[in-house]
């Protein structure tokens, strides 16, 4: 055994590899972790204009692919709902039905200022920031964010995924 | 449900019976948050109920207490999709309220951003009705020259998609050497990408199965269901503000209007391919016949312009002092009502505004394309199949942020 723990190679902190047995040796928390922050799958729901934005970071110039990030039209299938647009009143039970509708664990990106804090419209008819019914994990500005900002936004959800404890468990 | 008995067994004859479907608000292909109460009869539509008021955001009201420089970024939001279009159209409503010139050099910088929203507009229909469809790679390969018009329309006023870059009696920011030439390479090169989508989906089998003979309006239908813009002129009615009432510089402009004869998804679909060389034309005329000059006018509200030309920038100039100018000076605001239509890549897009000699607009109300050809699809959508529908929702090129307002 001792023979063995020298040979381990520590490729990250905390993750060793087994060299003989092509195996790696590290925390559950951090290879689920891993595999959840480099498969976020999030719902296609564009509510107003950010959504445009929201394609074209899907398409060809950016390309959301290469991070693993592939849009599921289903929120079953989904684990993360990026709030692109204004959130109107009308509209938030519906945004609150498909996020209950996803499985766990679930994230909540808030992209731009309407889904952020109501932005632009003070109306009555306008919910003001999607905070007020939904656990948002990520709020990125601009009106609308560039393609890049929601790139941005992603990364940091990433990091957030990468630093939980113990939530596979469901007694955690 | 009417009973009927099958070895004593009651069994439904189904002969009444209607499958309710309630498609949306979140569906891919409703393109934002589109609700459509379907009543089935198999895969047969026979009841097609469309349902707004998902982006209610209250554009009308909030402008009321706004002036009307202000109001500007909230017509970026309209259409989100072609927000040039809407700036330049809600400032030729308000000059036209306020008796505003405009410079033949803003004129023209206004024809050649409707153009290339009109492009990117087109470009985005083009690709998520593919999309819709099932044409995939077409999304791709649009997608890839929209960026282009995006990146120009940042370069040309910082802001890819909510643009707010027309001003009362003008425009914001003069076109850099810079730009032009990066437009003349779009221009250039832009009828060969053309060429390309339509080898991708002209000559595809499936691509005309689903949309000849889908979704057929004759002309008369389509006037009567208030139908603008592309969705119009696919049924063979010529109708184009650009020509019948210019605005801008459009009547400087040597265009045609697009008409296709009969009426359905591929008509349309041809329309739009068409007005792509088109405003890619206009676009050719704009680039090389923009004259010099300044581009805001004498008589241009004197407001939140620190760098107008000729003028030097001092601390109280700026914004502040300016605004309470304009509203103070009411002579500028004349009383009244007016209404003022412009062609956006949509349709026709009507600014009504009663004035009560204010600074700001007593009432503001937008007539918006997208909301009656919405309108229109309880009528197109009858008697069709359900796959169809979603074909119809797309060449219909509706957008719920000016649909609901």
């Amino acid at each position: 055994m001792g023979k063995m723990t020298n040979n381990l190679v520590q490729i990250e902190e905390g993750i060793k590899f087994i060299p003989g047995a092509s195996a790696f040796v590290a925390p559950l928390n951090k290879l689920i972790n891993w595999g959840r922050a480099g498969s976020i799958w999030p719902a296609t729901f564009g509510l107003a204009c950010c959504a445009i934005e929201m394609m074209v970071a899907g398409a060809s110039t950016n390309d959301l692919d290469r991070f693993g990030i592939i849009f599921r039209a289903s929120p079953r299938q989904a684990d993360c709902l990026i709030l692109a647009g204004t959130i109107t009143k009308k509209m938030a039970p519906i945004v609150r039905r498909v996020y209950d509708q996803m499985p766990e664990p679930r994230y909540v990106i808030a992209m731009g200022s309407c889904a952020c804090t109501g932005g632009l419209f003070d109306t009555y008819a306008v919910v003001q920031g999607a905070d007020e019914f939904l656990p948002v994990d990520v709020y990125i500005p601009g009106c609308p964010p560039r393609p890049e900002a929601l790139l941005e936004g992603i990364m940091k959800l990433q990091e957030k995924i990468m630093q939980e404890q113990g939530r596979w468990s469901q007694f955690a | 449900m009417t009973k009927t008995t099958i070895l004593d067994v009651q069994v439904a004859d189904g002969a009444d019976d209607k499958y309710r479907l309630k498609m949306g608000p979140q569906h891919p292909a409703t393109h934002g948050v589109l609700r459509v109460d379907l009543e089935l009869d198999g895969e047969t539509i026979d009841k097609c109920d469309p349902q707004v008021g998902y982006l209610h955001r209250g554009f009308e009201k909030l402008a009321e207490h706004r002036t009307y420089a202000q109001n500007i970024v909230l017509t970026d939001r309209l259409d989100y999709i072609s927000a040039m279009a809407n700036n330049v159209g809600y400032c030729v409503a308000v000059e036209k309220l306020l008796a505003i010139e405009v410079p033949p050099r803003a004129q023209f910088i206004r024809v050649m951003v409707c153009e290339m929203a009109r492009i990117s507009s087109h470009l985005l229909w083009l690709a998520t009705h593919a999309l819709d469809i099932g044409a995939m790679t077409v999304f791709l390969y649009c997608f890839r020259e929209r960026e282009v018009l995006l990146e120009l329309f940042a370069e040309l006023c910082g802001s890819r998609l909510t643009n707010t870059y027309t001003r009362l009696g003008g425009v914001r920011q003069d076109v850099t050497h810079s730009i032009m030439l990066k437009l003349q390479r779009f221009v250039d090169e832009f009828p060969g990408h053309i060429a390309e989508y339509e080898t991708l989906i002209d000559t595809n089998r499936i691509w005309l199965k689903r949309t000849i003979g889908i979704g057929q309006i004759s002309a008369d239908k389509a006037v009567d269901l208030c139908l603008t813009g592309p969705s119009l002129r696919g049924s063979g009615v010529a109708y184009d503000i650009r020509q019948h009432i210019p605005y801008a510089a459009y009547n400087q402009m040597d265009f045609e209007v697009p008409v296709g004869e009969t009426g359905d998804t591929y008509a349309r679909y041809r329309c739009r391919m068409e007005e792509f060389r088109q405003s890619n034309t206009i676009l050719r005329q704009c680039i090389e016949r923009m004259p010099p000059g300044p581009i805001l006018g004498k008589d241009a509200p004197d407001l939140i312009m620190p760098a107008k030309p000729g003028r030097k920038l001092e601390f109280d100039a700026v914004a502040g002092n300016a605004l309470i100018k304009l509203i103070d000076n009411r002579d500028l605001y004349m009383a009244g009502d007016v209404y003022v239509a412009t062609e956006v890549p949509k349709g026709e897009l009507g600014f009504y505004f009663i004035s009560d000699g204010m600074g700001r607009p007593y009432r503001m109300h937008i007539r918006s394309p997208s909301f009656l050809h919405i309108g229109a699809l309880a009528t197109i959508g009858q008697g069709v199949m359900i796959a169809d529908l979603i074909a119809i929702i797309g060449t219909l090129d509706v957008v719920l942020g000016e649909c609901d307002r």
